[in-house]
C-alpha cells in the first residue's frame, strides 16, 4: 500500500521517514498505533493499527446473562460509561416491551447529560493540553471529579459505573445526591465561563486549531461520522432529536452546529453541547416527576433486600435474576443512543435464551476513526495529534 | 410528497428486485429484508440513488452465524439509514459457510471499510472488492474466526475451572 502511493512521485525522489506514533505514546491518550510515512514534518501516508485492547466483548456477551453485560458496556467509552449503561438497559427494555415510568426517564436523562458533560470536558481540555495550554485541563478536571461524586452518590462507582438496572434505577436520588447536583449546576457555569474565556476566543488557540484536520460534510457522512464530529462538519444529526429515547422529546435544547469540520469547530460544538446539557439537566430536575424509580419487571429488577429476606416470592426472583434465568422474547432489536462521540447502537438478536444470541455494538469511535488517515494527510505531525484528540477517540470504544 | 414508511420502501424494493428479496418482516418496527447476496451492491446503490428514500448513511455492518441453517450459515447484517426521512432499513444476506463471499460495500460507503474488516475478522466472510481485507482487531496470525458459534468462550482444554454448576 505504501509503495503504491510513492508511484506518484516518480520524477523527484523523496526520502520518506517512517515514524511510529504509538502504540503507547502519551500524546495519543490511549493505545493506538499509527505508522506515519513522513516527508520531513509533513505526513504523507498513515496506516492505523488498532486492536491493542480488544477484549472480545461481543463474544463474552453471548455467554453472559443480560444484566451482566452492563459491566461490559462500561468499558466501551469509559469517559461516559453511564450513557453506555443506559443505552444497554433501554435495548433490553425495548426487547421486553417494558413501559418505563417518567421518573426513570428523567433520572436517566440527568445522569446521561452529566456523563456527556464529563466526556466533553475531557475532550476539550485535552485539546487545550495538546496545544500547550495545560491550565484549562487542570481547571475543569475538578468538575469532572464532582460529576463522578454525583455518580458515586447514585450507584457507588465513579468511572466504570454499572449505573441503573434493566427496568429503572437501582435507587432513588438521595437528598445528598440532589444537593450535589444542585451545587454543580450553581457553581460549574462560572468556572466553565472562565474555561471558555481561556480558550474559545483566545487568538493563539484559534490560530492553532482553525483549519486543522478538516473534513467535509459529504466525506463525514460517507465515513459514518455521528455525534459532535459530524455536527462540526455541519450536519444536524443527533439521535436525541431524530429518534428520541428516554423522553428526550420533553426537553427544550439546541443542537450546536459547526461549518468547517475542523478541530476548532469540534471544540466549539462540544463547548456548546455542554451548555445545552446543563439546560437539559435543569429542566429535568425542575420537572422531575413523582413516582417509582423502577418499572414493573420482576424478572429483571432486583426486589428490595428486606423483601428478599422475608418473602418467598421475592427470594425466588432475586435468585433467578442473579443466576440470569429470566425468560426473554425471541426477536431482534436495534437501539441507539447519543453517546459522547455519536450514535452508540446496540444490535441484539435474541433466541429466547438466557444470553443474547448475537450482540453487536455500533461504536461511533470505531466507525469514524477510519477517516483519520484521510484527515491528516498533508498536515504536520503536531496537527495529527490535535486532530486525534479533537475526534475524542477512546481506545475502549474503538476496540470493544 | 409520498408517505415514506416501511410499506413504501418494501414496495419500491420489490418492484425493482422482485424475487431477490425473499423474506421481509418488521421486528420492533424496523423493516428487515432478506436479500439474495449477489444483489447487495445493486440494492445499496438503488437505495442510495433513490430520489425519495436517499438512504445514504450506512450505520452498521456486522456478521451473524446460524450453524443449524444448512446452506445459509453465515450472514451479514447491514443497517442503512435515510437521514432525510429518518427511516432505517435492515438488510440481511446469508451465505454458505463453505464459500462465504459477498460484494463489498466500500464502493459506496467509506465507513464499510473497517466494519467489513471486523466482520471478516470475526466470521471469516470474504468481501469481494474490499481494498484491504485483513484482520483488524485480532492478531494477523490467528487461524480461526472466533465469533463462529463452534468456538467456546474459553479454551475448552482448561481443567481448573468447572462452571457446570452454573449452567455454562
Amino acid at each position: 500500500m505504501i509503495e503504491s502511493l510513492a508511484l506518484n512521485n516518480k520524477s523527484e525522489k523523496i526520502d520518506y521517514n517512517i515514524l511510529n506514533l504509538g502504540p503507547t505514546h502519551p500524546a495519543t491518550h490511549g493505545v493506538f498505533q499509527n505508522v506515519l510515512k513522513m516527508d520531513g514534518e509533513i505526513i504523507h501516508e498513515t496506516t492505523s493499527t488498532i486492536g491493542y485492547i480488544h477484549r472480545a466483548f461481543e463474544k463474552i456477551a453471548e455467554h453472559k446473562p443480560f444484566y451482566q453485560i452492563t459491566t461490559l458496556t462500561d468499558r466501551l467509552n469509559y469517559c461516559s460509561s453511564p450513557i453506555n449503561n443506559m443505552g444497554w438497559h433501554m435495548t433490553v427494555e425495548k426487547l421486553l416491551g417494558v413501559e418505563i415510568p417518567k421518573r426513570v426517564d428523567y433520572m436517566r436523562v440527568i445522569i446521561m447529560e452529566f456523563a456527556r458533560i464529563a466526556d466533553h470536558l475531557v475532550c476539550n481540555s485535552i485539546i487545550g493540553a495538546d496545544t500547550g495550554a495545560l491550565t484549562g485541563f487542570t481547571y475543569v478536571f475538578q468538575w469532572r471529579e464532582k460529576i463522578y461524586d454525583i455518580f458515586e452518590e447514585v450507584c457507588g462507582a465513579r468511572l466504570t459505573t454499572n449505573i441503573g438496572r434493566i427496568g429503572g434505577m437501582e435507587r432513588d436520588f438521595s437528598p445528598a445526591c440532589m444537593k450535589k447536583m444542585h451545587d454543580f449546576l450553581n457553581d460549574f457555569p462560572k468556572y466553565f465561563d472562565e474555561f471558555t474565556l481561556l480558550l474559545e476566543r483566545n487568538r493563539i488557540f484559534m490560530e492553532r486549531n482553525i483549519g486543522v484536520g478538516p473534513i467535509s460534510a459529504e466525506r463525514a457522512l460517507n465515513y459514518g461520522f455521528t455525534g459532535p464530529n459530524l455536527r462540526a462538519a455541519g450536519v444536524d444529526y443527533d439521535v436525541r432529536v431524530m429518534n428520541p429515547y428516554s423522553s428526550y422529546q420533553d426537553f427544550d435544547f439546541m443542537i450546536p452546529l459547526g461549518t468547517q469540520g475542523d478541530t476548532y469547530d469540534r471544540f466549539v460544538v462540544r463547548q456548546h453541547e455542554i451548555r445545552e446539557s446543563l439546560k437539559i439537566i435543569k429542566q429535568a430536575l425542575n420537572n422531575l416527576p413523582e413516582g417509582k424509580f423502577f418499572a414493573d419487571v420482576p424478572d429483571f429488577f432486583l426486589p428490595p433486600k428486606e423483601e428478599v429476606y422475608n418473602n418467598m416470592e421475592a427470594l425466588i426472583f432475586h435468585f433467578k435474576i442473579v443466576m440470569g434465568e429470566a425468560t426473554v422474547p425471541v426477536g431482534e432489536v436495534y437501539h441507539s443512543v447519543e453517546g459522547g462521540n455519536g450514535e452508540l447502537g446496540f444490535y441484539m438478536v435474541s433466541d429466547g435464551g438466557r444470553t443474547p444470541y448475537r450482540l453487536h455494538f455500533r461504536r461511533p469511535c470505531f466507525v469514524s476513526y477510519q477517516a483519520y488517515p484521510e484527515m491528516i494527510k498533508g498536515s504536520m505531525l503536531s496537527d495529527a495529534i490535535l486532530t486525534m484528540s479533537s475526534m475524542n477517540v477512546i481506545a475502549g470504544e474503538l476496540d470493544a | 410528497m409520498v408517505q415514506i414508511d416501511n410499506q413504501y420502501i418494501l414496495t419500491e424494493l420489490q418492484d425493482k428486485f422482485g424475487e431477490r428479496i425473499y423474506n421481509s418482516y418488521e421486528p420492533y418496527g424496523l423493516l428487515t429484508i432478506e436479500l439474495d447476496k449477489n444483489s447487495i451492491k445493486e440494492v445499496l446503490q438503488f437505495l442510495y440513488d433513490h430520489k425519495e428514500l436517499q438512504m445514504q448513511f450506512l450505520t452498521d455492518v456486522c456478521g451473524i452465524h446460524y450453524p443449524q441453517v444448512v446452506g445459509k450459515e453465515l450472514g451479514v447484517v447491514y443497517h442503512v439509514h435515510s437521514l432525510i426521512n429518518n427511516i432505517r432499513l435492515r438488510i440481511k444476506c446469508f451465505m454458505p459457510i463453505e464459500n462465504p463471499a459477498i460484494d463489498s460495500a466500500t464502493f459506496l460507503f467509506s465507513s464499510a471499510n473497517w466494519q467489513e474488516r471486523e466482520t471478516f475478522d470475526f466470521y471469516g466472510i470474504i468481501f469481494i472488492g474490499h481494498p484491504n481485507l485483513k484482520r483488524i482487531l485480532n492478531a494477523d496470525e490467528m487461524d480461526y474466526f472466533p465469533m463462529r458459534k463452534e468456538y467456546p468462550l474459553e479454551d475448552g482444554t482448561r481443567t481448573d475451572k468447572d462452571d457446570s454448576y452454573f449452567g455454562r
